[in-house]
């Protein structure tokens, strides 16, 4: 099964500057330690620890992953997934 | 250097004076390397905070969806300080995230929502380091070469 993970302008040093790379897993999880043996070093990008990095957006299907369980969110063949960094600062 | 027109960077200055003392954000998008900043999209700070700024995930997905449809891409990213100087923040360098952006920061510390010149500066953020351009007001971009 074939999900489609768009990548954006940060991280496309680990896709040979692909915006899009397609992956395959039942979740998350699963999906992104895929992407990682293609793609090394994406995933420390995505996950510190056991969780989604504060200030890294996923989406599948223009949902937002916190929503719907995290890491665990679960994917089906023809999913759509995007990942963005946060637009966020302080002072 | 940054070349931004006058009524884009009114827009901006009257959005950070207006936000007072909360940080304003958002961002000009631009046609793909054209480093033309046309179209200004204001954002909700989701932070609603005078410390910290961050746009709100599920806008954020609909803005770069909305810039991907029309071949276009953040030219700048602005945000204001509000008791600070315009100079970004260790947060600020931490989460940069567009390396092509122009970063334009604001600073209402000293008149904050009232009339007044603030502080308008520019920078690039590329892996952590920073450097500040030039900005040039122009009265109108000029015509595309496109």
């Amino acid at each position: 099964m074939a999900i489609e993970v768009r990548i954006p302008t940060i991280l496309r040093t680990y896709t040979g500057g692909e915006k899009a790379v397609s992956g395959e897993g039942a979740t998350l999880t699963v999906l992104i330690d895929d992407l990682e043996a293609n793609h090394p070093g994406l995933k420390d990008r995505l996950i510190d620890g056991a969780d989604l990095r504060r200030f890294v957006n996923v989406y599948i299907n223009d949902e937002d992953v916190r929503f719907i369980g995290g890491l665990d969110a679960t994917l089906a063949d023809g999913d759509q997934v995007v990942v963005l960094p946060a637009v966020a600062g302080g002072s | 250097m940054l070349t931004i027109d006058q009524a884009t960077y009114d827009a901006i200055v009257a959005h950070a004076k207006r936000d007072h003392p909360d940080e304003a954000c958002g961002i000009v998008a631009g046609p793909e390397g054209s480093d033309r900043p046309e179209r200004l999209v204001e954002m909700v700070n989701a932070a609603g905070s005078p410390t910290f700024y961050e746009f709100d995930s599920t806008e954020l997905l609909a803005l770069y969806k909305q810039m991907w449809a029309r071949d276009e891409e953040p030219v700048v990213v602005y945000h204001s300080h509000t008791a600070t100087e315009a100079y970004p923040s260790r947060t600020d360098i931490g989460l940069a995230s567009e390396p092509g952006a122009h970063y334009v920061l604001v600073s209402t510390r000293e008149h904050g929502n009232t009339e007044g010149p603030v502080e308008f500066r520019s920078y690039r953020i590329i892996d952590g380091a920073v450097t500040e351009e030039e900005v040039t007001v122009v009265p109108e971009l000029s015509r595309s070469e496109a």
